[in-house]
């Protein structure tokens, strides 16, 4: 979506923030060294489900803001995929106006609490500082998101935007994750009676099931979905689309738009002998059963889980990391990471590679899994694997891991989590007439507008992308409200 | 949260419950499940519609009890809720006229036999129904089956009802008397193993409705999953129906044992608990 030049202009020609951008020479400013994030001690925080990153305090946050520069073309915003005004919001936290800088972040952001915490920024906003031209670590945006949206809600005092026009045009979101509830936050702020369904028993999707407690916690996404109810959206748990209640049926209520976020449920395999013995876990799994079902408080909680004392986690993105964590903290001795690629390939935010490696995790780079051997019960024992070394570079521009022949060995274990990726849900699209899908599953969608081949029908998030990230899907969210608002416009005049 | 509205006893260890859900009593077919909690720290259990009432908008449940989640379920009484209850899931039993088909339910598998049973007979086929469990007591649904199907076998092991014996041998004399042009088995792993097996023999081709453990039911874990022909299946999304001939079982039986010690734990734990 594009950023309105007049808007961040008039925004930044107020009279405080050009007697603020005066008190401090662009020199002085860059001179300010980058805030570090607090964090728990690695050895007390990796048995506990605490949260690893703490926060910022007050005074780390205004000192971090007056390292930005508030450019007058402003770089930042052009990494963001829901383009929040950034110095707009880090100004004010420099101005002490912490409640105003939260306020700034939810006029194009409904979940900052989240995007602060889960947000790569080092590929996104931060990587387009205009720090970086100057050399030097760019301005903390993540942290200071965080730190503005966790004062609001900690103070208690969640501003409620008044709507202005009520219309009286009913829309649904399918799923209640980023994307569907960036969506859903945009349409009752138009005005529109929103209803979210999600399959789940809980809300947030994988904000819920997947982003483990250390990372996320679930009061906070709780506070967010408390805040969209407080702008009227409501929701229906238990309700999977296609099966309990049909897109037909919906209409047939009185829906006239419908966004589908139904996201990338479907574990991936690697279709290896011995995969279906007992201990070896898609990600999926085994994070909803620690995250959703509460496994790690079992049994007190009736889920249960098989807590591993050796475990290899496969994979080098951010469910990897997250699993392989999420096995330390339920007393693995051992916790490895087998990725077939280099460090350097590794999808995983620079962070959790950190945070894990802290944490005791070791790395298995340049290694695949071809076998697993188990016992007559059927449980894992043993992996076998094989090394790898890097070809040349494949269609994602990283170099295409080749198989070294004769390099197999075997690494006992006891558990295996398998998270080289997830796959779109089928549900959805089987069960909707008329949409068009592609070879993977995805929906297809007209990029600029995020509608399907069906005109009332707009999606977003991992079920149009594959596998992304919370913030692209927040920005497809953002990006089919404005295309389902203009089409509503369109087809029901004066609504 | 799904109220409660009727509950029976109908053996010592299973329990119906007919639960108020009625987005779900509207849409369900023969062959489909539900995903049911207790309460907030429940666990997600999939169940099999036995029936369901669209006008009364309730679905009804045949629970065994055998660990924590099923004792919890079926210690509730009309007016009590469950948590949640989602579905209808899984993909419905495909049902056409064939002629003769052979319905084998063991122990508390008769349940979700029966709408399935129900469905062919109502599609014109001769139904035959074999019903096994261990003795009489434990024996369920043989009036309700026996009310539509053509002809109704009971087995027990301990000869207490019916014939005495396993359930394949009443399935052979049926198999040897006349032709099936299909059999549909419900009921343990290791009955329905040995069901393939015989019909193998006979050549009938087999459907089996499997109960594996899942967490979400909708095709997002992988706990659930099975091998078919060699290739792996998710009972949730991809079954729970499939080909008996097919499906391995022992590597089945193995995964359903996957949480016994704290199955265990989690059970001495809610003993302790009652008062």
């Amino acid at each position: 979506m594009p950023v309105d030049p007049q808007e961040l202009h008039a925004d930044r020609s107020q009279e405080w923030r050009n007697e603020l951008r005066g008190k401090l020479s662009a020199k002085e400013r860059s001179a300010l060294p980058r805030v570090k994030m607090p964090e728990m001690k690695a050895r007390e925080r990796s048995r506990g489900f605490q949260e690893v990153n703490t926060g910022l305090n007050e005074e780390m946050a205004v000192q971090e803001s007056k390292r930005c520069l508030d450019c007058s073309t402003p770089t930042c915003i052009t990494g963001c995929p829901v383009n929040i005004n950034i110095p707009g919001f880090i100004k004010l936290i420099e101005k002490g106006d912490f409640g105003a800088a939260a306020r700034k972040l939810k006029e194009t952001n409904a979940l900052p609490a989240v995007c602060g915490r889960v947000c790569p920024q080092e590929v996104q906003c931060e990587a387009n500082c205009v720090y970086q031209k100057m050399k030097k670590p760019p301005v903390a945006i993540g942290y200071l998101e965080r730190f503005a949206s966790d004062c609001e809600r900690l103070a208690g005092s969640i501003a409620i935007p008044v709507i202005e026009k009520k219309s009286p045009l009913r829309v649904a979101a399918v799923g209640s994750g980023p994307a569907s509830l960036t969506f859903a936050g945009q349409m009752a702020k138009w005005g529109y009676g929103v209803t979210v369904f999600e399959a789940l028993h809980e809300l947030a999707g994988v904000l819920s099931y997947g982003i483990p407690e250390f990372r996320l916690p679930k009061s906070i996404v709780r506070s967010e979905i408390a805040y969209l109810e407080a702008i009227g959206v409501s929701f229906e748990r238990n309700v999977i689309v296609g099966r309990t209640l049909t897109v037909e049926d919906m209409r047939e209520q009185g829906f006239r738009g419908f966004f589908i976020g139904s996201g990338a449920g479907l574990p991936k395999f690697m279709h290896i002998p011995g995969e279906n013995s007992i201990g070896i876990y898609s990600s999926n799994e085994y994070l909803t059963r620690v995250n959703l079902m509460k496994a790690y408080q079992f049994p007190r909680y009736d889920t249960p889980i098989v807590r591993g004392k050796r475990v290899a986690v496969i994979g080098g993105g951010n469910t990897a990391m997250d699993s392989v964590r999420t096995a330390i903290r339920l007393g693995a001795d051992k916790a490895m990471i087998v990725y077939r690629r280099s460090e350097q390939e590794m999808p995983a935010r620079i962070e959790e590679v950190h945070h894990a490696k802290e944490e005791g995790v070791e790395f298995l780079t340049l290694t695949n899994p071809i076998e697993y051997l188990a016992d007559s019960a059927g449980r894992v024992q043993q992996m076998k694997v094989q090394k790898m070394g890097l070809g040349a570079a494949d269609d994602s521009g990283r170099r295409r891991p080749v198989v070294i022949e004769g390099s197999e060995y075997v690494i006992d274990v006891d558990t295996v989590v398998v998270g080289v990726g997830t796959d779109p849900n089928p549900l959805i699209p089987r069960a909707i007439q008329g949409l068009e899908v592609t070879k993977w599953g995805t929906i297809v969608v007209n990029e600029e507008t995020m509608q399907t081949a069906v005109p009332d029908i707009f999606a977003g998030g991992d079920i149009v992308r594959g596998g992304a990230t919370v913030i692209l899907a927040l920005g497809d969210g953002k990006k089919a409200a404005a295309s389902m608002r203009d089409y509503l416009l369109e087809k029901f005049p004066g609504t | 949260m799904n109220r409660i509205v009727e509950k029976e006893l109908l053996s010592e260890n299973v329990v119906k419950l007919v639960v108020e859900a009625p987005q779900v009593a509207r849409k369900q077919c023969p062959g489909q499940f539900v995903i049911v909690r207790f309460d907030e720290k429940g666990e997600r259990i999939p169940l099999t519609i036995a029936d369901a009432d669209r006008e009364n908008g309730t679905i009804t449940l045949i629970i065994q009890k055998v660990g924590t989640s099923s004792c919890k379920i079926t210690s509730l009484n009309p007016g009590d809720s469950l948590s949640d209850v989602s579905g209808p899931l899984g993909r419905p039993t495909h049902v056409e006229k064939l002629g003769t088909v052979l319905a084998c339910g063991g122990g508390v598998g008769i349940a979700p036999l029966y709408p399935i049973a129900r469905a062919f007979k109502e599609a014109g086929n001769r139904l035959i129904a074999v019903l096994g469990a261990r003795n009489r007591e434990l024996l369920i649904l043989e009036k309700e089956m026996a009310a539509f199907a053509d002809e109704t076998i009971v087995m027990t092991d301990d000869g207490s009802y019916g014939k005495k014996g396993v359930i394949t041998v009443g399935i052979e004399e049926v198999l040897q008397r006349e032709p099936v042009h299909l059999a549909v088995a419900i009921g343990p792993a290791v009955m329905m193993k040995f069901v393939a097996l015989l019909t193998k023999k006979y050549n009938v081709p087999t459907i089996a409705s499997l109960n594996t453990i899942m967490v979400d039911g909708t095709g997002m874990c992988g706990a659930c999953r099975v091998s078919v022909g060699g290739k792996t299946k998710f009972v949730c999304v991809d079954g729970p129906e499939f080909d008996a001939h097919q499906i391995d079982y022992d590597e089945m039986i193995k995964r359903l044992n996957t949480y016994k010690a704290e199955e265990k734990v989690s059970f001495d734990g809610y003993m302790k608990s009652l008062p």
